[in-house]
């Protein structure tokens, strides 16, 4: 795939070669970009041509413009339950602390049943049946136990969240190089600085690369919390616009769901450059030429 | 004079996955005395770096006795330090912080583990690069990496095993002229593993031959050559083909047997 920079016998000079590759950088960021706004417009304006044709039915279906609209009111006047950024701080908030509550106790009990094999064993079985059961039902259960308040949402994010992390964080401490652990041991380390200085750092790429999903799964859980009986947030505002048949509240609910999502993925991401920092940059990021 | 290392009658079996029994070394017996310098040489597979386990605690014996500076070894033993085959370097710390992860272990503060680890690393001839990540430093680099991490422990025995087969030629020599600088400074008891009788004779005072699996010791030979040495240099005195031809008449059988037995198991 990497073609000859320049033709034998006649090299290009470094300088060039440099620009060149700058060029050829910034060439292909803009197509990307272009094609990005291609594919939006071209979908978009095919549902907003197709409902207003009549073809497809907007009722059902909503309609772009009408979901700007939508959003346009929320923003500028209120929704159903009150303000538009209290609706999103509350599902914001329910899901960032489940994202942790669960994120935690996965590393925790990951670690520990990853370093300890006779705890793996007993309670593998458990943790298997318990990961087939379809989790976003405990919703229901927490909404029941722990009532309609944030408690319940906090809950089924965790729990969604908890899955992910676990198996990631336990498959990362048993694939730590048998190597760097005897060279720790060597060293003087014990048991718990194999722990805290090789094991975790070490685990930490299957954990993080967790991470990624798991916010997703996070505000999942939120919202299905939500939906299970709320008074406030964005989960809440979809069932309330479902209710009145509002197609385009729905879509604009989704909508707000998906750039919460978007913005804490580049938290994640930013986050995930600091630490593993140590990890060579991937090779695939290079542009040829 | 206690001997620094004594391996008597010393068997070590593995569990093959398959179930089986696997004897990796057999009624194997080595001494070496403090302070020396020895290699140990052999084919492929012979238990090489089993011996090493052994000594370092890492393994059980499953016969014999190990005995390190006069006392048995259970589990890790202190002072000791172990080069590695492959790249055991901590991939997350700097170097810096790697040079600086044995005396940290060891209770000091992380200031006093990297003033330490300051030193070490211009004696490893590495000054400017404490801030690097092991991805960003050459092979050769990170071999000083390690060894500066396994010295700046002071330990009495030192262990390596191939440390220098994955370098090429010039950068081998290259650190095996400063190991051996090193090395005269502390004057620790080293066990070198190598495949390498060349490499063996130039940097060792005894050289021991282990015969194709079950290992065993089939011989130990004394290396005369004066020190200091240059092991480029050394290479050219007619003492030393004199004392390379010696060994090699006893290593080439065990390697030939070494060699039938893997066409078997190939052909099988």
């Amino acid at each position: 795939m990497t073609a000859p920079s320049s033709a034998p016998g006649n090299p290009a000079p470094i300088t060039d070669l440099s620009a060149l590759r700058i060029r050829a950088r910034r060439r292909r960021q803009l197509n990307i970009y272009g094609l990005r706004v291609l594919v939006a417009v071209l979908v978009l304006g095919s549902w907003e041509l197709t409902t207003r044709i009549g073809i497809v039915d907007q009722f059902f279906f909503g309609q772009p413009s009408g979901i700007a609209r939508q959003l346009w009111i929320w923003i500028t006047e209120e929704t159903a339950l009150g303000p538009l950024w209290q609706q999103v701080l509350v599902t914001m908030e329910e899901t960032v602390l489940g994202f942790i509550v669960g994120t935690v106790l996965g590393v925790v009990i990951g670690v520990l049943l990853g370093r300890n094999r006779l705890l793996a064993d007993v309670f593998s079985i458990y943790i298997k049946a318990a990961n087939a059961i379809p989790r976003v039902v405990l919703g229901a259960l927490f909404a029941i136990s722990l009532g309609l308040d944030i408690r319940s949402k906090v809950a089924t994010a965790a729990i969604l969240v908890f899955f992910v992390v676990f198996f990631n964080a336990f498959q990362g401490v048993r694939e730590v190089e048998r190597n760097l652990i005897a060279n720790a041991r060597i060293l003087g380390a014990d048991d718990r600085r194999l722990t805290t200085e090789v094991i975790i750092p070490s685990a930490l790429s299957w954990i993080i690369a967790s991470l990624h999903i798991s916010f997703g799964l996070a505000l999942v859980g939120a919202v299905v919390g939500e939906l299970f009986g709320a008074t406030q947030g964005v989960g809440e505002l979809i069932y309330s616009a479902e209710h009145n048949f509002n197609a385009n509240g729905v879509f604009a609910g989704m909508l707000l769901l998906a750039a919460m999502a978007l913005l804490a993925e580049a938290i994640i991401t930013a986050l995930e450059n600091r630490l593993v920092r140590w990890r060579p940059p991937a090779v695939g990021s290079e542009v040829q030429i | 004079m206690t001997p620094a290392i004594e391996l008597r009658g010393v068997t070590k079996r593995f569990l093959t996955p398959s179930g089986g029994v696997y004897t990796a070394l057999r009624d194997l017996n080595l001494t070496v005395q403090p302070g020396e310098f020895c290699a140990v040489v052999g084919p492929t597979g012979c238990g090489k770096s089993t011996t090493l386990a052994l000594i370092s605690g890492l393994e059980p014996a499953s016969e014999g006795e190990v005995l390190v500076l006069g006392k048995p070894v259970h589990g890790i033993a202190e002072d000791i330090g172990y080069v590695f085959q492959t790249d055991a370097v901590f991939p997350w710390k700097t170097v810096l912080d790697n040079v600086a992860a044995g005396p940290r272990y060891h209770g000091r503060t992380t200031g006093q583990a990297r003033s330490m680890a300051r030193e070490w690393i211009s004696r490893v001839g590495l000054s400017g690069f404490e801030d690097r990540y092991p991805y960003q430093l050459s092979g050769g680099m990170r071999k000083r990496v390690a060894l500066a991490q396994s010295l700046i422990n002071e330990p009495q025995i030192l262990l390596m095993d191939e440390p220098f087969s994955a370098l090429d030629v010039q950068t081998r020599a290259l650190m095996e002229n400063e190991l051996l600088s090193l090395w005269a400074n502390t004057r620790a008891s080293v066990v070198f593993v190598t495949h390498d009788l060349e490499e063996a004779i130039a940097l060792a005072d005894r050289v021991f031959v282990i015969s194709a699996g079950p290992g065993t010791v089939k011989a130990n030979y004394p290396v005369p050559l004066s020190r200091p040495r240059n092991v480029t240099e050394i290479r050219m005195q007619p003492q030393f083909s004199q004392i390379y031809g010696e060994i090699w008449n006893d290593l080439r059988d065990e390697v030939l047997v070494s060699y039938e037995r893997q066409k078997l198991s190939g052909a099988a």
